[in-house]
């Protein structure tokens, strides 16, 4: 190793050279000695080879300058010579670096900081652990938190002290159900043109082409006008829910309405559930009209089906239940998304980070509740015969 | 990096001159003059909006000025191309008002960034020169492995300070390193920086509002009025017969700092 004796790294910016006596060692370090330099130090040092001296002296009052890492350099190799067993005198600098020196030399005692890879199958399982146990809390969070909101509710209908707010729900009403009018009702048009084409393609073959109305009728009514309008609704609604909620959370108004002592769910959850489940029946309503009119649109254009004929097979294909079916389901969903909604609002930590997430969190929860609950809804409506 | 050995008196780092910044109609600084000296400590005060941050975003490059020049180092900073910008940002450090550290990596991860950014240092004496910031700007050694979320105020603004330092700079900023802290803290904060100054030999811009660190650290004051700065060492400011001037340092808290 042509770095294990004497002259070390003759050409760099920073270099040392050691001066052997007999059982002594010095170690002159000169150049600059700075962090733009500490790698190829470093690895020089540690391949410092003592030999048999049994004393070792750090001379650095050559140096051209030194900075905090350099000196660090320094203390460490002082400190691994010791120890060794070696006695080393105390480092030498020029006065100047005294006090840096002192700081590195005295004031830092601390082992190295070890970072943890988070890539390790060990570290995936942690998370995962740590994933399952928080979505069990999070599931007794929601449930605990569902039972308070159905308290106050209750007790807001049976023993109304003026504590629903109007005018908070009208406004909800508004923002959650009239607002969103636009965009609920030309995606469920755009969906009923997308399922009468493709429906109509399937059927032409068997020459059913009628039949792409039965498919419309019953698809659109019982399962896919409400299901997307309650997925736009998690996104456009649920989520203004958290982040409102949240924002107020970091403002510390949450804290300033407690002190006051205006109740929470009164004042923030019950007129934004409230509202979002009057408004969500009359969202899927719409998107039911808005998805059947795309569809008779793709009839007439593709199947050259009159909306006379449409109407008639319409009223054959379907009945007051297959209505009724999704309907009942719309107030349900508005439930799970406001209080999801609401209930990750009220979960953001005081910075403005939380709101981020929870946010995100919040639409994936409301978006996969809804479809789970439409599932069940599928099972229990086929045991029943719907 | 630090020093050399033999700071020259007066060596100018930071040079600024006819800086012309406004923000739509309002003008904040008109025809500016100001140089930073080697290894001094530079308090920056004014009252509010009279673009203390912007005079400080202005030098580092985060905010376009309008007119004017600006020299680090000896070089204008408007004609830089974007290697030299990047040799220019090692030789300082910044420390942002709440620390403005990544949350999303823990303390040592977040000192070791500009170390990993720009220099190829084995993964072992980035850890060993991580802890040994940490100890320079007292920070205890289990902070390492925390996030910045898990810190309170105080210990962020050191933990940020330990990753302004982390390439040995010439210039530190620092965005009112005492704001939010308590008077403890706050001391111990100037006792830091005063202690860093002199062991790393820091040329340190500090924007503030604390006259206790004024009189704890700074060599010389900038204070920013009518769009310009006017330059001194506190007594020498006492004297000026400017009314904000008169106002700060000799208001009730102006003498209690004294």
């Amino acid at each position: 190793m042509s770095t294990a004796h004497d002259a070390t790294l003759p050409d760099a910016r920073a270099r040392f050279r050691m001066e052997r006596k007999p059982r002594a060692l010095r170690l002159i370090a000169e150049g600059e000695w700075t962090t733009r330099e500490a790698a190829r130090l470093s690895t020089a040092l540690k391949h410092i080879d003592l030999g048999d001296a049994a004393s070792a002296e750090i001379d650095g009052t050559q140096l051209e300058r030194i900075d905090s890492a350099g000196a660090w350099l320094l203390v460490r190799t002082k400190r691994e010579w010791e120890q060794q067993g070696k006695t080393v005198g105390p480092i030498t600098l020029a006065p100047l670096y005294d006090a840096l020196l002192h700081a590195v030399e005295h004031e830092h005692t601390a082992p190295p900081v070890t970072i943890h890879n988070r890539h390790t199958i060990r570290a995936f399982v942690e998370r995962l652990g740590r994933a399952t146990v928080h979505g069990l809390y999070q599931g007794m969070g929601i449930m605990g938190y569902l039972g308070r909101v159905t308290v106050e509710a209750t007790e807001a209908v049976y023993h109304p002290r003026g504590n629903l707010r109007f005018a908070a729900l009208i406004h909800q009403v508004e923002e959650t159900g009239i607002n969103a009018l636009p965009i609920v009702g030309l995606l469920a048009f755009l969906i009923g043109i997308v399922l009468a084409y493709q429906g109509a393609d399937q059927l032409k073959r068997f020459g059913a082409e009628i039949f792409t109305i039965n498919l419309l009728g019953v698809g659109l009514l019982r399962e896919i006008a409400g299901l997307i309008t309650a997925i736009i609704i998690a996104g456009r609604s649920g989520s203004a829910f958290t982040a409102q909620i949240g924002t107020m959370r970091v403002n510390e108004e949450i804290d300033a309405m407690q002190t006051i002592g205006i109740n929470i769910v009164d004042a923030l959850v019950l007129p934004r559930v409230i509202g979002l489940a009057i408004a969500l029946p009359f969202l899927t309503f719409y998107a039911d009209i808005m998805g059947l009119i795309g569809g008779a649109v793709m009839c007439y254009f593709d199947l050259a089906i009159t909306p006379e004929v449409f109407l008639r097979q319409l009223q054959e294909a379907i009945s007051l239940n297959t209505f009724l079916v999704g309907m009942i389901k719309a107030p349900v969903f508005a439930m799970i998304i406001g209080l999801v909604g609401c209930y990750e609002g009220l979960q953001v930590e005081r910075n403005a980070a939380s709101v981020g997430r929870l946010t995100t969190r919040s639409v994936v929860e409301s978006v996969f509740l809804v479809i789970v609950l439409d599932a069940a809804f599928s099972i229990i409506f086929s045991i029943v015969g719907i | 990096m630090s020093a050399p050995a033999k700071p020259q008196p007066h060596e100018v780092v930071i040079k600024v001159r006819q800086l012309v910044n406004a923000f739509g109609s309002q003008v904040l600084h008109d025809h500016l003059d100001l140089d930073v000296y080697r290894g001094e400590v530079l308090g920056v005060v004014g009252g509010s909006g009279t673009g203390k941050s912007v005079l400080m975003r202005s030098i580092i490059g985060l905010n376009e000025i309008k007119s004017g020049t600006i020299e680090v180092f000896g070089r204008n900073t408007d004609h830089l191309s974007e290697a030299q910008w990047r040799e220019i940002e090692q030789r300082w450090g910044v420390l942002f008002q709440e620390g403005a550290l990544f949350s999303s990596q823990t303390i040592a991860e977040n000192i070791q960034v500009p170390l990993r950014e720009y220099l190829h240092m084995p993964q072992d004496l980035m850890n060993e020169i991580a802890s040994m910031k940490l100890s320079l700007v007292g920070l205890p050694e289990n902070a390492a492995a925390k996030h910045p979320s898990e810190l309170s105020g105080g210990m962020k603004k050191r933990a940020g300070l330990a990753r302004a330092l982390a390439l040995d700079p010439e210039i530190v900023f620092l965005d009112e390193p005492t704001a939010g802290l308590d008077p403890i803290s706050a001391n111990m904060f100037d006792q830091l920086i005063k202690d860093l100054q002199r062991s790393l030999n820091l040329t340190v811009f500090m924007v503030t509002h604390d006259l206790d660190t004024l009189r704890a650290t700074t060599d010389r004051i900038a204070v920013l009025v009518d769009k310009h700065v006017v330059v001194g060492t506190i007594d020498e400011l006492r004297k000026n017969p400017h009314p904000w001037i008169q106002e700060y340092f000799s208001g009730p808290r102006g003498r209690a700092a004294a």
